[in-house]
């Protein structure tokens, strides 16, 4: 069904032109300080903790979150605020307040080096490639995302909005390199929460407040099959999978959600890790991701609430809310956008949309900056030209940058054409992901892990993932893609989501597992010495007593998980 | 600090302000229907102007405080 596009008006082409003018002039700004390749790649490490927390949370902000979290928060309700107050700030305290010691004490200029470090070459070569060629699919298919629903809600044309989106993206990360998209970052951040802020409290507005809405969602659920509050409540239904409409249990939820996804990302991703490797000491590095929880667990009030508001208006209204295909179900991936049209007039529309486009560019920049850095000091200074100066490598980073975009343009036109293989590919790597964290978590709290042990344990655990998704099928799909290409089917979970959470499950398991028993059989390559500041028991404690009590790292990992068990006990 | 990024978020965010506030006074009153009768490119007009002077006093602030010591040396 066509979706009426948005008109827009002078005053919002205008908001748009000063955005890029502003970030590109940053760029511009920046540009004289990058003279070392450590200044392209990791800001010369001299990121104040507040910017460097900011733009931790904001690389992650892509708008595939915008959206996506957007569209969950429709289809799913409040259950989708797991993926923040289970599936991200448990994390972020454990990456700031245990593995970041290791990151930045050992000077590793990326997390593949720190694997290089603390085992072995292969170790490194395998995390290396497989982050390259996931950063740039990534960046390629949500900007194919981006231009697809620009194209759609405002009629612009795609090839217009990948180019332009490309072009300044790679404009402002060539003339600043890591600082210049950090600095974006924080900027955006700021535009997309007061971008986004007007259309929620409108939306709470017009509701009637979060009695209002809770009142509306009411009719959702019960509509849907599930009892009253399966819409407004976050636990109170994942007793069994079939009484909530995300079809998981808690078990499924907490462990392969909260567990083994969320920290397999946000400890082991250098797209964010990079942010607060460029911090400007240790103790900064370590409150990055603590103060990045902080905005992080109040972010389900501004990309959830407008979806669950739009499914809302869409059961209440005469006629519904949101495009419905033909097969009946409304196009929740419209959810955020048709609030934007719905409730901003010209002006506020502009900045919306702005602050959209602001989501978008983070997340490219992110990919692009860590792409850039991995590929030239671990895979182009490690096997394709080692012992160049510093200036060659610094070049090497300028030409990677208009590659990465090149090659991220090329994979939004690839994904036009060849929906199927970038499923796979997707597919592909979240069986190399998920049993990432099984082998940082050995490899830094057990010195007698060995280099084989975690080549091999991570190889085991992907295995793990590709057996149990090809063995498994979610209610309702056909084998293929969706599970089960191994031709048989030995269980059928209630949605794709459960499906993907055991996944995670089993391979993290395998690898955990596997990682043990293959180093406890192979002999150390590395001695006690060379593992000093790479591994917890032969690091020298942090204390901080030279700290003030209320900045220690440890006072706000308290304050953050007390304020999130709060928000977990107040919408439970 | 390289640069302080308090004075282009706060440049920005004074443009916008200005904008919405300048427009939320000449638009008409018919496009506030869909955002409830409020003219919220004023109302929002007037936070992001408040919220960018706010930024930029404080990167005058930062400025002045110690003007001496971002000369000398390159740690803030």
């Amino acid at each position: 069904m066509p979706v009426q596009h948005i008109q827009l008006s002078a005053v919002d082409y205008t908001i748009l032109i000063v955005y890029f003018a502003f970030v590109l002039g940053i760029g511009w700004a920046l540009r004289r300080f990058v003279k070392s390749s450590e200044d392209f790649f990791l800001s010369g490490r001299s990121i104040p903790a507040w910017i460097a927390g900011l733009a931790f949370i904001s690389a992650n902000l892509g708008a595939q979150e915008v959206i996506g979290m957007g569209a969950s928060g429709a289809k799913y309700g409040m259950m989708t605020s797991h993926f923040y107050w289970v599936g991200a700030i448990p994390a972020m305290v454990f990456v700031g307040i245990f593995m970041m010691p290791f990151y930045y004490g050992s000077r590793a200029r990326s997390v593949p080096e720190y694997l290089k470090l603390r085992f072995d070459e292969k170790t490194r070569g395998f995390n290396a490639i497989t982050f390259a060629v996931m950063t740039v699919f990534s960046s390629g298919i949500s900007m194919y995302a981006l231009a697809k629903l620009l194209e759609l809600v405002l009629g612009w044309n795609f090839h217009t909005s990948v180019v332009l989106s490309a072009v300044i993206v790679l404009g402002y990360i060539f003339l600043g390199g890591l600082t210049s998209a950090i600095y974006n970052e924080v900027l955006q951040f700021f535009l997309i929460v007061l971008g986004f802020l007007p259309l929620v409290l409108l939306g709470l507005k017009d509701m009637g407040g979060w009695g209002g809405l809770t009142a509306k969602l009411e009719t959702v659920a019960t509509n849907a099959g599930y009892s009253a509050g399966a819409w407004s409540n976050s636990w109170h239904h994942l007793n069994a999978a079939s009484a909530n409409p995300m079809g998981v249990e808690w078990f499924g939820m907490v462990m392969g959600l909260g567990f083994v996804l969320s920290f397999g990302y946000w400890c082991t991703d250098f797209l964010v890790v990079q942010r607060a490797m460029a911090a400007d000491s240790m103790t900064a590095a370590r409150r990055t991701p603590l103060l990045a929880a902080l905005p992080k667990m109040l972010f389900p009030a501004l990309v959830i609430l407008p979806g669950m508001i739009a499914i809302a208006l869409h059961a209440t209204r005469p006629g519904g809310f949101l495009p419905v295909g033909s097969d009946g179900t409304p196009n929740y991936n419209l959810a955020v956008p048709m609030m934007l049209a719905h409730y901003l007039p010209s002006g506020l529309l502009g900045l919306g949309l702005t602050a959209l486009m602001a989501s978008f560019m983070s997340g490219m920049a992110g990919n692009v900056t860590a792409f850039n850095t991995v590929w030239t000091y671990d895979i182009y200074q490690s096997y394709v030209r080692p012992g160049q100066s510093d200036a060659h490598y610094l070049r090497v980073g300028h030409v990677t940058t208009v590659c990465g975009i090149l090659l991220s343009v090329a994979a939004a036109y690839a994904a036009t054409r060849f929906n199927n293989i970038l499923d796979m590919l997707q597919l592909v790597f979240a069986f190399v992901n998920a049993p990432l964290f099984a082998t940082f978590l050995l490899g830094m709290f057990w010195r007698r892990t060995t280099g084989h042990g975690a080549f091999f344990g991570l190889l085991t655990g992907t295995a793990a993932a590709a057996i149990h998704h090809g063995l498994v099928l979610p209610q309702g799909a056909v084998p293929g893609l969706k599970g089960a290409f191994l031709g048989t089917v030995l269980h059928t979970y209630p949605s794709e989501m459960a499906q993907n959470f055991w996944t995670a499950i089993f391979a993290w398991s395998a690898c955990f597992v596997a990682t043990i028993a293959i180093s406890l059989v192979t002999a150390r390559q590395k001695s006690d010495d060379e593992l000093k500041g790479l591994v917890y028991a032969l690091t020298p404690r942090l204390t901080d007593r030279e700290i003030v009590w209320y900045k220690r790292p440890a006072t706000l990992a308290v304050l953050v998980l007390g304020l999130t068990l709060i928000l977990n006990v107040i919408f439970w | 600090m390289k640069l302080d990024l308090r004075l282009p978020i706060g440049l920005m965010f004074g443009v916008f302000g200005v904008i919405l506030t300048v427009y939320g006074f000449v638009s008409e009153t018919a496009i506030y229907d869909r955002s409830l009768g409020i003219n919220v490119n004023l109302w929002w007009g007037l936070v992001l102007l408040a919220f960018g002077i706010v930024m930029l006093t404080l990167s005058y602030r930062g400025r002045v405080a110690k003007p001496t010591k971002t000369h000398s040396t390159s740690t803030p």
